[in-house]
């Protein structure tokens, strides 16, 4: 995990340090550890000379901009349409048995976070899940065991 | 005018490594309004659905007195059944940043944002290393344009232009009134061309080959073709370009499996077409307009679920911001609920038409506005199956 004043310097550093950072600082923060603390908030609003109901409601706005508690990865399966229709209860079912979780919670252990999400733009090839910015096409139930497998094992 | 049939394009993905090189330095050689003239003659829709001529856009951009102006290329495709626009940025992403060039070149604007949704984070290693050597080679060329990237996280609303700048701004992304228009004040307030990755595509091919032979495509409404997703029950799905103009029946004879009962043209927010009706929709301005989401239905789906699975959608991508729209997706929702547990009489869906109608007059961006496009198609034509 990388300090969060070296993540928000970094993206002053190329974005300045006007309202357009915000976004930057944001996804930079939850790209190190996928959710940003209220104090880490708080700080990302005094830098940049903002209110903290403005930065918190920029933050929730935005399902990609978790302000709770995540794990280390997060599992998010795509639930429209054309996954739906190809089967995506199964997958989230086999997930929520092999993680011993429900839609929503995170494992014990923080390493995962188990989510649904509304189109994630492969629907000729679903089920489709992310984990963090991996992409995961044509799943099957067991496909989705033993790329969670390769995830325990890391 | 029915005389189009289903012919496969390869201009889009067409494999060409000389192909930036030699458009950029045809268009270095062209006056601006040559630029923009020979746009608005290739008769260029705007193809991420909305369908505005790509060439007015650049000249209203460009006839705005300002110093400041701002290229936007919007890849934030979240339309449900659309995914053409992540192939694009895969495989032949150099064209696109051409598009974003000669834009920049016609309008007179010296930055380009490239905004792409957060689920396609994956491609942004590769993005950014073409991107970094492409913004050195039209400096060689003399273009005084860079483009940057920007990142969006995970909102559908971002995809409506408004939206999308706010967004860029480090705000929520919800949609601001209009008028103005963003040729006049878009990005930070300064005059914006913002276009649809596949669009931006096409005026890198249109300079390459010139509008003459673009319009040789398609129909008198729906010039040159499209980039389409295909997907649900079809043995074939994918993306595919083809010629504008054809019914959604030669498409069916094509991609269904034998027993496709409705298809979703435009993804959620687009027209249910069914099967009555597919000899005679031509997929195109003059029939069912589309960004290129073509989703079959076979007779072994239910449409009360699809409608659901839409309205879900919609309640939740709702940006909050006006009411039509966030009380009434839930109340569409809800709606359609009751009448199936028949809590409601069956004919509280022509009430429940008459609120998405509102909402479509009443709504403050397109999102509201088009809720109607699938609930009143699919109540339509099959009412039965929402009821029973």
């Amino acid at each position: 995990m990388t300090d969060v004043n070296v993540i928000i310097n970094e993206k002053i550093e190329k974005f300045g340090k006007e309202r357009q950072a915000l976004m930057p600082i944001l996804q930079g923060i939850v790209a190190d550890k996928n959710y940003i603390t209220e104090d880490e908030l708080l700080l990302v609003a005094e830098t940049l000379d903002l209110s903290a109901a403005d930065v918190y409601g920029t933050a929730t706005f935005y399902t990609f901009l978790d302000v709770v508690p995540r794990g280390k990865y997060v599992i998010r399966v795509c639930k429209t349409i054309s996954c739906h229709m190809a089967g995506k209860d199964q997958i989230i079912d086999t997930l929520e048995k092999t993680l011993s979780i429900k839609l929503g919670e995170t494992t014990t252990d923080k390493k995962f976070t188990l989510l649904q999400a509304n189109c994630m733009g492969w629907c000729h090839k679903g089920p489709v899940m992310l984990i963090n910015d991996e992409v995961y096409p044509e799943l099957t139930p067991e496909k989705a065991i033993a790329i969670i497998a390769e995830y325990i094992a890391k | 005018m029915k005389d189009k049939k289903l012919t496969k394009v390869d201009l889009i993905f067409e494999n060409d490594g000389t192909c930036a090189t030699t458009v950029l330095d045809k268009v270095r050689a062209m006056a601006q309004d040559d630029v923009i003239m020979e746009m608005i003659d290739s008769g260029l829709k705007g193809r991420g659905g909305a369908g505005f001529p790509t060439g007015l856009k650049w000249k209203f951009t460009k006839a705005e007195n300002s110093f400041d102006k701002y290229i936007v290329c919007n890849a934030d495709e979240g339309e449900p059944g659309t995914f053409k626009d992540r192939e694009i940025l895969d495989t032949v992403p150099e064209k696109v940043f051409v598009g974003m060039t000669i834009a920049g070149y016609s309008v007179g604007a010296k930055i380009g944002y490239l905004y792409i949704r957060a689920e396609y984070n994956f491609l942004l290693k590769k993005l950014n290393q073409k991107l970094d050597a492409f913004n050195v080679k039209i400096k060689d060329k003399g273009f005084d344009f860079t483009i940057e990237i920007r990142s969006g996280a995970g909102a559908y609303i971002c995809g409506e232009e408004s939206a999308l700048f706010e967004s860029i701004e480090g705000k929520r992304g919800e949609p601001r009134n209009k008028p103005p228009y963003p040729t006049v004040a878009g990005l930070f307030g300064k005059p914006t061309a913002i276009n649809n990755v596949e669009t931006l595509v096409y005026a890198t091919m249109i300079m390459k080959y010139g509008a003459a032979s673009f319009k040789l495509m398609g129909t008198q409404d729906s010039r040159g073709s499209k980039v389409f997703s295909v997907s649900g029950d079809t043995p074939n799905a994918g993306i595919y370009e083809l010629e504008l103009g054809m019914t959604v029946e030669d498409f069916v004879n094509d991609f269904g499996d034998g027993d496709t009962k409705a298809v979703q043209v435009g993804g959620a927010s687009g027209i249910c077409v069914p099967r009555k009706k597919f000899a005679d929709m031509i997929i195109g301005y003059e029939g069912v307009p589309t960004g290129g989401s073509m989703m079959l239905f076979n007779s072994t789906r239910s449409m009360y679920n699809v409608l659901k699975d839409y309205l879900e959608f919609f309640a939740e991508e709702s940006c909050g911001q006006c009411t039509p729209c966030r009380i009434g997706c839930q109340q569409l929702l809800q709606g359609i609920e009751a009448v199936k547990r028949g809590e409601k009489h069956p004919s509280y869906l022509d009430s429940l038409k008459k609120l998405a109608e509102t909402m479509k007059l009443s709504a403050k961006c397109g999102l509201g506005q088009s809720v109607a496009n699938p609930f009143s198609s699919i109540v339509d034509n099959f009412r039965e199956e929402i009821i029973y």
